[in-house]
């Protein structure tokens, strides 16, 4: 048995030496795989494998070197960057005084029309580009004037295409242990050989028959490998999960909604608010067995705090739509989870928004930053929800510091309740006037904001360590909402619900891009945009925050002031992420345009004018009339 | 089961095309009103009916309900279509109510080097099986430019045989 790390160089000899693929496909046999009792296996990988293990105790796990890579600023390892969610980048060639006179340095066609989500991975002199379905994969070398090394495109069902309920977006690839991952619209996690793009392994992680997909970016940790899944609107019971990252077995599932060992809380040691969340903490908050067909969809973003060994995710809305038919609280879909990686137990849990009358998922990202807050050093959490509130929590207690509107015209809820001695304390104040449960089924409660895509979506924020502030791309959008009676069918639309959406009364911006204080919960500088920000920011060290446009401009402001210093409009509206990354001492910038998703839906033709007469076309311009489908990779550097 | 077999049905007997006056099913004048409220044209296809006042009839209003459900999240707010589904809006100017029938019910794709097109069938869907009527006329008042986009602010009332259908249509599944 290989026990120390000294034994790692051999071993790696042997994975790469021509026995290494006989031995995979020994080690992959169906008949093994399928075994119920693994004996078999385990000796095997005792006696010849034993390395996986030493791996992980002898700590040069795939979660060590990522964690060490991704503090090279040259590097963009994951897809935030960092574990901590920040999308922040200590590169500072591109700074305030000089990002004026950026400029297109090369472009790349990713050959698929549809809204393309995330961005790509930058590791040493290969860049990683995916695309939305049919999920292609181009491995690009920086160092060969950006040569096609290779591409991958798995042979997937187009009747995934319509189970896909925004769009056929993908929000990106994940790094580790040599491999690429990708996880594709069939909810199948691919394991690709970084160098060459062969199919290492495969895991089927749910059914696209009972709606199910796949748009998550994985998250490796460890020796793991973690994916959520999609599917909010097909009412299936959501779940993330994490696989081993050589076998591709699966290693713990945690279901959002469900019985005490599906959701993984220990009922006495799991928390909400500092307190047990008791025995069925979920089923208890729902009609019948309706957590089964219950959403909670967990399709966002992963953060990970190594010194905590914590994991964080939000879930999503609780499916229907319609909330009078699944009366309760629904518990845990709506919820930030900080679980342990390597076992899936929660230790703390905190649901945003109890019985969702809107769909403001909680699946956006989690940015984990520490701060002063009160003159005490913090450990934090903070998370701008789709329910229009930004919050900050202790993130090794789960503690509630902070819960504010980061849009004014937030109007569902007159706030959360901050008494720790009260009997609400971290529940929202709902308004009646916005209560699509209070007015009931077949009626229409008008004038919500946020609309159902919420106050800001997946669009991910970035934090700068140097202001201290939070930079977010949000939407400025209220909406109509009328729940109705709906029937579940697998594998069918569960919605039951009508909504219109338009700007807030008296505005015609449908977005903005702010700068916000974590630590006080107060917006420091708002930038209105015409139309939804739905593009993930990037902040660095230059003093500079980017983020995209759904016209398709790249724009640079000042990370103090936000003042627009540069933008430059590319080949298609940007719903895409910002990257940054330096080679051969550049520094350049990243972005992929390609118009659609959510925001491709809603925008396309225009809102309705909810002030316009009868029969009147809204007022508000047609994102159609700015910027048409394509995919394209545009790189920024300075002359 | 039942949906489907009538969808199927309608579709082969109709499947030749009557002559386009106003939309894919010709003129779209409500000639008669059955019990459940529904409006019909002179050759007997569904059909919608918007009053002086600006109500319209129960189907226009609840096939608006529908399709800001079932299908706004392709198709686009009020049949104007997406970055990547057409607008019913148009189509259904050249979509007879047999074809219409036939492609919620059976799908379609359209998947190309340049296009991935896909429909789902809805056939066996009670929420949008049991609503066809529904939806076809609130999108043929749309392909005439009858509704607008907005909701309609009045409708007719929904009857009591209105009622009984979508009952023992929602509760057969």
């Amino acid at each position: 048995m290989f026990r120390s790390r000294a034994s790692f160089p051999l071993l790696k000899r042997l994975l790469v030496s021509p026995k290494k693929k006989k031995w995979a496909a020994f080690w992959r046999h169906p008949k093994l795989d399928n075994w119920e009792d693994n004996t078999m296996r385990k000796v095997l990988l005792a006696t010849f494998l034993g390395s996986v293990a030493a791996l992980a105790a002898g700590g040069a796990s795939a979660n060590e070197e990522l964690n060490k890579m991704s503090q090279n600023a040259k590097d963009w390892v994951m897809p935030s960057g960092d574990y901590a969610n920040t999308r922040y980048s200590k590169l500072n060639q591109i700074n305030a005084s000089n990002v004026g006179k950026l400029q297109v340095a090369w472009t790349f066609s990713t050959g698929v029309l549809r809204g393309h989500e995330g961005g790509p991975l930058i590791i040493g002199n290969m860049m990683y580009v995916h695309t939305p379905f049919p999920n292609k994969v181009y491995a690009l070398d920086l160092s060969q004037d950006n040569k096609i090394v290779w591409k991958y495109e798995p042979k997937q069902d187009p009747n995934v295409i319509p189970v896909m309920c925004c769009d056929t977006v993908n929000r990106g690839l994940s790094y580790g242990d040599g491999k690429i991952f990708l996880h594709q619209a069939d909810d199948k996690l691919v394991a690709l050989d970084a160098k060459t793009g062969n199919l290492a392994w495969s895991a089927t992680n749910g059914d696209p028959a009972k709606g199910q997909t796949g748009t998550s970016a994985p998250f490796v940790i460890k020796d793991k490998v973690l994916v959520g899944t999609s599917g909010g609107e097909f009412g299936v019971q959501c779940s993330m999960t994490a696989y081993d990252i050589k076998s591709g077995k699966q290693v713990w599932k945690a279901y959002s909604e469900g019985p005490d060992d599906q959701i993984l809380v220990d009922p006495e040691k799991t928390t909400a608010l500092g307190k047990p969340v008791g025995k069925d903490s979920s089923t208890k908050t729902w009609e019948g067995d309706q957590w089964k067909i219950g959403g909670g969809c967990t399709w966002g973003w992963v953060a990970y705090d190594p010194s905590l060994d914590l994991v964080y995710y939000g879930s999503g809305n609780p499916s229907t739509w319609n909330p009078k038919q699944r009366p309760g609280d629904n518990k845990w879909s709506m919820t930030i989870f900080a679980r342990n990686p390597d076992t899936g137990m929660a230790k703390w849990v905190y649901q945003m928004t109890p019985h969702d009358e809107w769909d403001y998922d909680g699946v956006n990202e989690m940015i984990l930053t520490d701060q002063q807050i009160s003159g005490q050093a913090r450990k934090l959490l903070t998370h701008f929800d789709r329910n229009g509130l930004g919050y900050t929590l202790d993130r090794a207690s789960g503690e509630l510091l902070v819960a504010e509107k980061y849009d004014p015209k937030v109007n569902w809820t007159s706030g959360v309740d901050m008494d720790k001695n009260s009997q609400t304390y971290g529940r929202p104040k709902v308004l009646d006037t916005a209560s699509t449960d209070k007015a009931g089924e077949d009626h229409n409660v008008k004038g919500i904001c946020p609309a159902a895509l919420g106050t800001k979506d997946e669009q991910p924020a970035a934090y700068s360590p140097d202001t201290q502030l939070f930079y977010v791309p949000t939407n400025h959008v209220c909406m109509d909402y009328e729940p109705f009676k709906v029937s579940y069918t697998a594998g069918q639309p569960y919605v039951g619900a009508t909504l219109s959406m338009y700007p807030p009364q008296g505005d015609s911006n449908m977005g903005n891009f702010i700068a916000w204080d974590g630590k006080t919960g107060k917006i420091v500088w708002s930038d209105k945009e015409q139309f939804s920000v739905w593009s993930g920011a990037l902040a660095t060290a230059g003093g500079v925050v980017f983020y995209g446009t759904l016209e398709g401009y790249l724009k640079a402001v000042d990370a103090k002031t936000g003042k627009e210093l540069y933008k430059f409009k590319t080949p298609s509206g940007i719903i895409g992420n910002v990257t940054t990354y330096e080679h051969n001492g550049k520094q350049y910038v990243a972005v992929l345009s390609g118009v659609g998703g959510w925001a491709g839906i809603g925008l396309a033709a225009g809102l309705t004018d909810p002030t316009a007469g009868l029969g009147a076309v809204g007022g508000y311009a047609a994102l159609s009339n700015y910027t048409a489908l394509g995919g394209t990779l545009t790189v920024f550097a300075l002359p | 089961m039942r949906i489907i077999c009538l969808v199927f049905a309608a579709a082969a007997f109709f499947a030749v095309p009557g002559i386009a006056l106003a939309d894919g099913s010709g003129d779209p004048t409500a000639v008669k009103q059955s019990d459940t409220g529904e409006y019909y044209d002179k050759e007997g296809t569904p059909t919608f009916k918007v009053a002086a006042d600006g109500a319209v009839d129960w189907y226009t209003y609840s096939g608006y309900r529908r399709y800001h459900s079932e299908c706004h999240v392709c198709h686009g707010p009020d049949g104007m279509g997406s970055t990547y589904a057409p607008a019913l809006k148009d189509s259904l100017k050249t979509l007879s109510y047999p074809d219409f029938l036939a492609v919620v019910a059976g799908g379609r794709k359209n998947v190309s080097t340049s296009s991935e097109n896909v429909m789902p069938s809805f056939g066996d869907n009670p929420n949008v099986a049991c609503y066809m009527d529904d939806l076809y006329i609130y999108l043929r008042a749309r392909a005439n430019d009858a509704v607008g986009r907005v909701r309609p602010a009045k409708h007719e009332d929904k009857t009591e045989a209105y009622n009984k259908a979508e009952a023992s249509c929602m509760g057969s599944h």
